[in-house]
C-alpha cells in the first residue's frame, strides 16, 4: 500500500541525502519525493511517497525518526489531508485536435503555459489520480514530456505543529 | 588550559574540546591536512597521541578502547586515503554500536569537489555508516560541533561519529566557548519504559512457565550487568547470550546456557525452541540468532527491550516492546515483580539438554586442538581476561569455551565479521584497562589483516598476549565450503604460503612462541602471562580440518542443528 510521508527536516549540509541514503540503503522504495521550504527558515519539509506492507512501513517511519537531522515524521496517510501534485505535460497538437485539447484543459483547470504551431504544455493541479487521469486523456494526443512535482501534503484542519522557540512540540 | 573567550586557531580549538571531553587516548595517523593539528599536538600534554600504523587499525584501537572502557573511542587521520582506510573500522562499528568519533582531515574548503589532492567524499562515504558526520564549514561551528559529535555517539544506542576537518578551519582562528549544552532538537533518545508496558512485562514473566532471558550488547553497553544478576538470580531464570552480550552473565552460574544461534550450544537453541516467554534485552534478533525467522521462537510470548526503536519488530515481530535503556527498565521491572515464577522444573529440563549434547571434543589423540587451547586460557586467566577475537572459527570456539566472569571482557567484531580486528583492538583494550590481562586471539588469516600493528604493540610496551591459533586454512570458510559447496576447498587452504609465525613475531621484536603439542599449552601460557611489560608471541598449530559445532546452517531452523561431522573421513 501507499503511503504519504511528512518529514520535518534541518536545513543541514547533506540532510537531504541522509534521508535518500536511508531508503535505498533499507532497500525502501521512494515513489515521489518532494522537498521543500516551510514557514521556519532552517527547517525544510519533505513529502515522500513510499509503498509497503505495515511492518516495512513501521520501520520507514522509525528509521526516519532515528536520523539526527529529522524532527519530525509523521505517515499522513491515515489522517484526512490535502494532497497536491502539480505536473507540466508537453503534449503533441495534431492537425485539427486544438479545441480538443484545449477542452481537456479546461475540465482539469489546467493552464496553457506554452504554446507553438506543434505542441502544448499543459500545467495541471491537483490530487495526483486526478493528474493521472489527465495524462491518461491526453495521450491519444501524443505525450511528449511530462515533469512531475511529487506529492506536497499537509494534514487537515487546525495547524498541530507549534513552534516554541526552538522546541518542537506537538 | 586555555580560556573561554580566548581568540584560538582551529587546531587549538580542536584540542580544547578532547580536553573538555576527557579525551586520554587519540589512536591516529598524520598527513597534509592535519598536519596543522599535529604541529599543536607537539605541545599537547593532557592526551596521549598512539601513532598507529595503517588506519584501519587506529578504528579498531579505538573500537577496543570504547568496549573496553566504555568511554569514546577516538581517531584522527587525513584526508583522502588516510579518511577511506577508516571505513572498514566505521562500519564495523557502526554494526556493533561503539561510541567512536572519527577525525578526518579535509582539503581546504575552496578545493573540496575539485578532485583536489587527497580528497576524498569522506562524509558521503561515510554517510550509511556512522550514526551521524559532519562536515565543518565554519572555525566558529567547530567547537559546538565536536560537542555534538561526543554526544551523539555515546548517548542512546551508541555508534560512530565522523567529524571532517578542512585545512583551512583548523588554521582559522575565532573566540573559544566550549557550549556547556547540545541542542539537537531532532534527537532526544529515550532511556525510561513505559511504566505500564513494564507492569504487563512483569506480570507475564511472574506467570511463565518457560522463562528466558536473551541477552544482547545492550545490557553490556548500558552497565546492566548487576541488573541482570540480581533480576535472573531472585527469579531464577536462565541466561542465553548472543556474541555481543557474553559477559554480560557470568558464563560459570548454573543460569547460564551460554550463547545461542548458530554455533550456539545446544541447550540454549532447544531453550530458545521451547521457552514460552522470551525477554529480550538489548539485542536485535539477528539472522546468526534467528536462522529462519518462521520458524524461529514460535511458542513464545515475546518482550523485546532495546534503547533503539527501529530494533523493534525489525526482524521478529514482538508482542511486547519496550523502548528504553536497558539498566532504567531492569530495575524497574525487578521491582514490579511481585510473584516469583516456578522454573525449578523447567532448569531441570534444561539441564537434561546439557548433557544430551555437551560441548565437548577429541582430546585423547595427542593433538592440539581450538577448543583445548581455549580452555586452558580461560582455566589459566579465571575467566577474568579480555579476550579479542577475530573472526571465524577460532572466534566461535572462543564463545563457546571461554567462560567470561565479567562484562567488557569479550572484544569482537560481531555485525560485520571483520578479520584483521583483534591485534589492533587488544591495542585499544590494552590502553583502557591497564590493570587487566589482555588476549588477542585471531586465526593464521586474519592476523594477517593487520599484522601492521605489531609495532604498535611493541612501541607502547603494552603487555598483550598475542596469540595465533594456526590451522593453516581459512577455517570457517573451509567449514562451509565442506558442508555446503561440495567439497571444493577453494582458495582457503595458506598453509603453503603462510609465514613462519615465529620469525614474524621475532622481526617485530616479540618473544615468540609456537608449538602443536597439548602438553606444552599450560607452560607456555604460564610463561606468557607472567610478562607485564611487553607483548608476547604463541602460535598454536592446530589439527587442519576441525569444523564447529553445534551449527544451524544460515537461514535454517533449530531442526536443522549439526552436532557433529556427517563425513568423519575429513577429519584429520
Ligand atoms: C575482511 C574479511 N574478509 C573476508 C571474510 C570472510 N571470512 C570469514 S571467516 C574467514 C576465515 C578466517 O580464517 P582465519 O583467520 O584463519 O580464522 P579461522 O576461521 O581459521 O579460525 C573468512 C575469510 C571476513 N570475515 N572478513
Amino acid at each position: 500500500m501507499k503511503h504519504t510521508i511528512s518529514v520535518l527536516v534541518e536545513n543541514h549540509f547533506g540532510a537531504f541525502d541522509r534521508v535518500a541514503t536511508m531508503f535505498s540503503g533499507k532497500g525502501f522504495n521512494i515513489r515521489s519525493i518532494s522537498i521543500g521550504e516551510t514557514e521556519i527558515e532552517e527547517i525544510s519539509r519533505m513529502t515522500i511517497v513510499t509503498e509497503g506492507d505495515d511492518q516495512i512501513i513501521d520501520q520507514v517511519v522509525k528509521q526516519l525518526n532515528r536520523l539526527i537531522d529529522t524532527i519530525k515524521v509523521v505517515d499522513l496517510s491515515d489522517a484526512p489531508r490535502v494532497e497536491r501534485e502539480l505536473a507540466l505535460i508537453k503534449v503533441s497538437v495534431p492537425k485539427g485536435a486544438m479545441e480538443e485539447i484545449k477542452n481537456i484543459n479546461d475540465i482539469f483547470r489546467g493552464n496553457i503555459v506554452d504554446i507553438t504551431n506543434k505542441s502544448l504544455t499543459i500545467e495541471v493541479t491537483g490530487p495526483p489520480d486526478k493528474i493521472d487521469a489527465a495524462i491518461n486523456l491526453l495521450s491519444a494526443f501524443g505525450i511528449k514530456e511530462i515533469a512531475r512535482s511529487g506529492i506536497v501534503a499537509l494534514k487537515r484542519g487546525e495547524q498541530v505543529r507549534i513552534l516554541k522557540e526552538k522546541n518542537i512540540t506537538t | 588550559m586555555k580560556n573561554s573567550g580566548q581568540v584560538l586557531t582551529g587546531a587549538d580549538i580542536f584540542f580544547e574540546c578532547l580536553r573538555q571531553e576527557k579525551v586520554e587516548y587519540v589512536f591516529g595517523y598524520p598527513g597534509g591536512a592535519v598536519l596543522k593539528i599535529y604541529e599543536h599536538l607537539y605541545d599537547v600534554d593532557f592526551l596521549k597521541h598512539i601513532l598507529v600504523r595503517h588506519e584501519q587499525g587506529a578504528v579498531h584501537a579505538a573500537e577496543g578502547y570504547a568496549k573496553a572502557s566504555g568511554k569514546v573511542g577516538v581517531v584522527l587521520v587525513t584526508s583522502g586515503p588516510g579518511a577511506t582506510n577508516t571505513v572498514t573500522g566505521i562500519a564495523d562499528a557502526y554494526m556493533d554500536s561503539v561510541p567512536i568519533v572519527v577525525f578526518t582531515g579535509q582539503v581546504s574548503s575552496h578545493l573540496i569537489g575539485n578532485d583536489a589532492f587527497q580528497e576524498a567524499d569522506i562524509v558521503g562515504i561515510t554517510r550509511p555508516i556512522t550514526k551521524h558526520n559532519f562536515l565543518v564549514r565554519d572555525v566558529k561551528e567547530l567547537a559546538a560541533t565536536i560537542k555534538k559529535a561526543f554526544f551523539i555517539a555515546s548517548s542512546g544506542r551508541p555508534g560512530p561519529v565522523v567529524v571532517d576537518l578542512p585545512k583551512d578551519v583548523i588554521a582559522a582562528k575565532c573566540q573559544f566557548t566550549y557550549p556547556e549544552e547540545v541542542d539537537l532538537r531532532g534527537y532526544k533518545p529515550n532511556y525510561k519504559g513505559h511504566t505500564n508496558q513494564i507492569k504487563k512485562a512483569a506480570e507475564v514473566i511472574s506467570k511463565a512457565k518457560r522463562p528466558l532471558l536473551y541477552v544482547g550488547g545492550g545490557v553490556i553497553m548500558s552497565g546492566s550487568s548487576e541488573e541482570l544478576k540480581i533480576f535472573a538470580r531472585e527469579n531464577k531464570l536462565p541466561v542465553t547470550m548472543t556474541l555481543q552480550g557474553l559477559g554480560a552473565y557470568p558464563g560459570t552460574d548454573e543460569l547460564s546456557l551460554g550463547m545461542l544461534g548458530m554455533h550456539g550450544t545446544y541447550w540454549a537453541n532447544r531453550a530458545v525452541d521451547s521457552c514460552d516467554v522470551l525477554v529480550s534485552l538489548g539485542a536485535r534478533f539477528d539472522d546468526r540468532v534467528t536462522g529462519k525467522v518462521d520458524t524461529f521462537c514460535t511458542k513464545a510470548y515475546k518482550i523485546h527491550v532495546d534503547i533503539d526503536p527501529t530494533a523493534i519488530d525489525k526482524n521478529v515481530v514482538v508482542d511486547l516492546p519496550i523502548v528504553g535503556d536497558v539498566k532504567h527498565v531492569l530495575a524497574e521491572l525487578a521491582a514490579e515483580m511481585t510473584t516469583k515464577p516456578d522454573t525449578s522444573a523447567w532448569l531441570a529440563q534444561i539441564d537434561e539438554w546439557r548433557e544430551e549434547c555437551p560441548l565437548s571434543y577429541e582430546d585423547k589423540d595427542g593433538k592440539l586442538r581450538t577448543e583445548f587451547v581455549i580452555d586452558r586460557i580461560c582455566e589459566k586467566t579465571n575467566g577474568d581476561a579480555v579476550i579479542v577475537t577475530d573472526v571465524g572459527q577460532h572466534q566461535m570456539w572462543t564463545a563457546q569455551h571461554y567462560k567470561y566472569n565479567n562484562p567488557r571482557s569479550n572484544l569482537t567484531s560481531g555485525g560485520l565479521g571483520t578479520m584483521g580486528f583483534s591485534l589492533p583492538a587488544s591495542i585499544g583494550a590494552a590502553f583502557a584497562v591497564p590493570d587487566r590481562t589482555v588476549v588477542s586471539i585471531s586465526g593464521d588469516g586474519g592476523f594477517q589483516m593487520n599484522i601492521q600493528e605489531l609495532t604498535t604493540a611493541v612501541a607502547n610496551k603494552l603487555p598483550i598476549k598475542i596469540f595465533i591459533i594456526n590451522n593453516s586454512f581459512l577455517g570457517m570458510v573451509r567449514q562451509w565450503q565442506e558442508l555446503f559447496h561440495a567439497e571444493k576447498f577453494s582458495f582457503t587452504d595458506l598453509g603453503a604460503s603462510n609465514p613462519d609465525f615465529v620469525k614474524v613475531g621475532e622481526a617485530f621484536g616479540i618473544e615468540s612462541y609456537s608449538t602443536s603439542d597439548p602438553k606444552e599449552v599450560d607452560g607456555l601460557l604460564d610463561k606468557a602471562l607472567a610478562v607485564k611489560d611487553r607483548p608476547v608471541l604463541i602460535e598454536f598449530r592446530v589439527v587442519k580440518a576441525d569444523m564447529v559445532f553445534p551449527m544451524i546452517p544460515s537461514g535454517a531452523s533449530i531442526s536443522d542443528m549439526m552436532v557433529k561431522r556427517l563425513n568423519p573421513k575429513r577429519m584429520t
